[in-house]
């Protein structure tokens, strides 16, 4: 009987087609609200790297002034100092490491017909790549004898590889930025990030880096990071006091396989920080936190409350949109008293005529579904237009896909309910006479 | 094949009870073709209502083909009304967006019959009355005495063993009517039990017999209906058998 409701469903559609359209429209638009607000959100706070995101974990360590935490809420710092990066990284406790900045180099290309351009870098060790696991187009990152060499070798991202080299191969040949030669070793493939979730505290949805480049090298720069810097001290003068200062400006991570490894490296930080003690520094509580890539996510609030709101809004409307359906379906179906009278009459129970109805409220609610597939589409791609920094979180999945499409029909057979437990209630004699 | 025996039938509300049937008796046997007459008001359509399991009763008993229908859920009374019992109704009541075929065939989707059985079912329905050429036509493009032609069809679709008919040819003019009314009449020879309500005397005089209804009661009957001889005489049916024996009223 499914099938054969189906096709009744169907051919009611086309049987009333204002009605009909009226109802699939607003369905359509809710579904529209709703679903584009909802995967802006779905995708900001999706896991980036589901297969590793409990094992790659973000260290913070109390070094803040011990007159007032560094956040309100009494959080340690969101970002180490350098002293602290390099010692954990000398330290080489965890299953992999990688401390890690930005800075913005300005790059001379070869070629005369590429201008010069300032150039973002990622500064990192190498197991930076095989942490959060970028794909590699050409070569492979530097290994770790050039991290403790200060090698100037460089890994590309293809966007940049694409305007010096014309996108070729370009291992082995060589970068000039600011008058000094690096050695391409590596070329990345297409990395599709949504979130930049390994530098959350840079914006986690700002431009990824079109090169990397190995720290001990960057550091002989004696070039701060373009990132974000906070120090509850002064620094002092000169580049060396400022890498001994309590300025954060490096985030960590470390890669821990199990929970025992993450047990280790947390009394690891504690007995490294009660050491720090001893020397004068670390004046507040033990406070060190060992974020997964999840929790750190949602202590950054990756989703922001403006996005929550918008959603909720969304879903507002939605609501909306199915009251009026409610009532368009209490019309549409009211006008069927007679045809549910004489279905009653040649042999329907009440529950044939309940399924019937439902599952033709199914059937608008999936073509209000279908509509509002195409029209949350044209939504993202006005978000996408109007909001850059969205671009990578406003697309549809094949998750957001089924999603519309059961959050449609589901809607639509809710705002049908009511209207269809009316129908059922036809008193066939009332609407016949035998 | 239906006996009702003091049934009754009262519509209450807080500050009347109005009897629309009371203390009705009535035994139609298998086979019989029982015209029922009476003023409007009178009780013929809640009588034909309960018959047809579209209406509850409130007292009394009703035994439709051996079966006690009180008490049955909704379920057993719609299984029941599919099985048992065609409608043929005075408007047709067609299904304007389905065409014949489709009109025809949606009793038998309720039954649960197979689509080769069903198929067969509706040419064979629309065959005999005439209109298996028009089964992709829609009710629209069909004449009133054709379109209840296609709703006789449609009843006797699923083989029932009872047609209740109310004023099967009150909308058509008396050529369509007469040839409804005989399409009836053989659809009675072949032993299907008919219960029609009508205003008309003609009509009702070619019933085997007459049940007259007045305030919801039995007033009037005739348990030899001249039809009865010539019907015999036809050698039609299963006429022999048939008897009319009303329960006293």
């Amino acid at each position: 009987m499914f099938t054969y409701y189906l096709q009744l469903g169907l051919r009611s559609l086309k049987r009333n087609p204002i009605l009909t359209a009226l109802m699939v429209v607003g369905i359509a638009l809710g579904i529209a609200a709703s679903m584009t607000t909802l995967t802006v959100m779905h995708l900001m706070g999706s896991d980036p790297i589901p297969w590793k995101s409990d094992k790659l974990h973000y260290v913070q360590l109390d070094s803040w002034s011990p007159d007032e935490p560094a956040n309100d809420d009494g959080s340690p710092p969101d970002q180490v100092t350098y002293r602290d990066a390099t010692a954990l990284m000398e330290a080489a406790k965890a299953d992999k490491q990688a401390a890690m900045f930005k800075l913005v180099l300005p790059v001379q290309p070869e070629n005369p017909e590429v201008k010069p351009f300032q150039s973002l870098v990622r500064v990192t060790y190498t197991d930076f790549f095989g942490m959060f696991e970028p794909p590699f187009q050409y070569g492979g990152p530097w290994d770790r004898k050039q991290d403790t060499e200060h090698a100037r070798v460089l890994v590309l991202s293809k966007d940049v590889n694409e305007k010096l080299f014309g996108g070729q191969d370009s291992v082995g040949k060589t970068v000039r930025m600011n008058g000094i030669d690096y050695s391409v070793v590596g070329v990345l493939d297409e990395w599709k990030l949504r979130s930049k979730y390994y530098d959350l505290t840079n914006g986690a949805f700002s431009d990824p880096e079109e090169m990397y480049m190995p720290f001990t090298t960057a550091v002989d720069l004696k070039q701060r990071g373009s990132g974000n810097n906070n120090c509850w001290r002064s620094p002092g003068n000169g580049w060396e006091s400022y890498l001994e200062s309590e300025c954060v400006w490096m985030q960590m991570w470390v890669q821990l396989d199990s929970p025992a490894r993450l047990a280790e490296y947390h009394s690891f930080l504690d007995n490294y920080v009660n050491e720090q003690k001893k020397l004068g520094r670390f004046q507040r509580p033990l406070n060190n936190r060992l974020l997964d890539v999840n929790q750190w996510m949602a202590d950054q609030r990756v989703v922001s409350s403006d996005v929550q709101v918008q959603t909720g809004l969304g879903f507002a409307f939605l609501a909306v949109c199915l009251v009026n359906t409610i009532g368009l379906l209490l019309a549409k179906f009211t006008r069927k008293a007679g045809e549910v009278g004489l279905r009653r009459a040649l042999g329907a129970s009440r529950r044939e005529v309940f399924k019937q109805f439902l599952i033709e409220s199914g059937v608008i609610g999936l073509s209000g579904g279908l509509l509002g597939l195409l029209l949350t589409g044209l939504g993202l791609l006005a978000i996408r237009a109007l909001y850059t920094e969205y671009r990578t979180v406003a697309s549809l999945d094949w998750t957001m896909v089924l999603t519309t499409i059961v959050l449609a029909v589901a809607s639509a057979l809710l705002a049908g309910l009511y209207p269809t437990w009316r129908a059922c209630r036809v008193q066939p004699a009332a609407q016949l006479k035998v | 094949m239906l006996k009702m025996t003091h049934l009754q039938k009262v519509y209450r509300t807080h500050l009347i009870e109005t009897y629309a049937l009371r203390d009705f008796s009535i035994n139609v046997r298998e086979g019989e073709f029982v015209a029922v007459t009476g003023p409007s008001g009178s009780g013929k359509t809640t009588f034909l209502n309960i018959c047809g399991l579209l209406e509850e009763f409130t007292g009394g008993e009703y035994w439709l083909d051996g079966v006690d229908v009180r008490g049955l859920d909704d379920n057993a009374r719609s299984r029941l009304r599919n099985e048992k019992i065609g409608f043929i109704f005075q408007s047709f009541n067609l299904i304007p967006d389905l065409n014949l075929f489709d009109n025809v065939d949606v009793p038998l989707r309720y039954r649960g019959f197979g689509a080769s059985d069903r198929k067969h079912r509706i040419e064979e329905s629309l065959s005999r009355v005439g209109l298996a050429s028009r089964m992709k036509h829609y009710p629209s493009e069909l004449s009133g005495g054709q379109q209840q032609r296609v709703a006789i069809a449609r009843a006797l679709a699923g083989s029932p063993r009872l047609l209740l008919a109310d004023e099967p040819t009150g909308n058509l003019d008396s050529l369509m009517a007469r040839g409804v009314m005989e399409l009836l009449e053989e659809i009675n020879r072949q032993g299907t039990t008919i219960v029609m309500v009508t205003h008309d005397p003609e009509l009702a005089a070619r019933a085997h017999r007459n049940v007259h209804v007045i305030d919801g009661q039995v007033t009037d009957f005739d348990s030899e209906p001249a039809l009865r001889t010539s019907s015999r005489e036809s050698g039609m049916g299963n006429r022999e058998s048939a008897h009319t024996e009303p329960v006293s009223p």
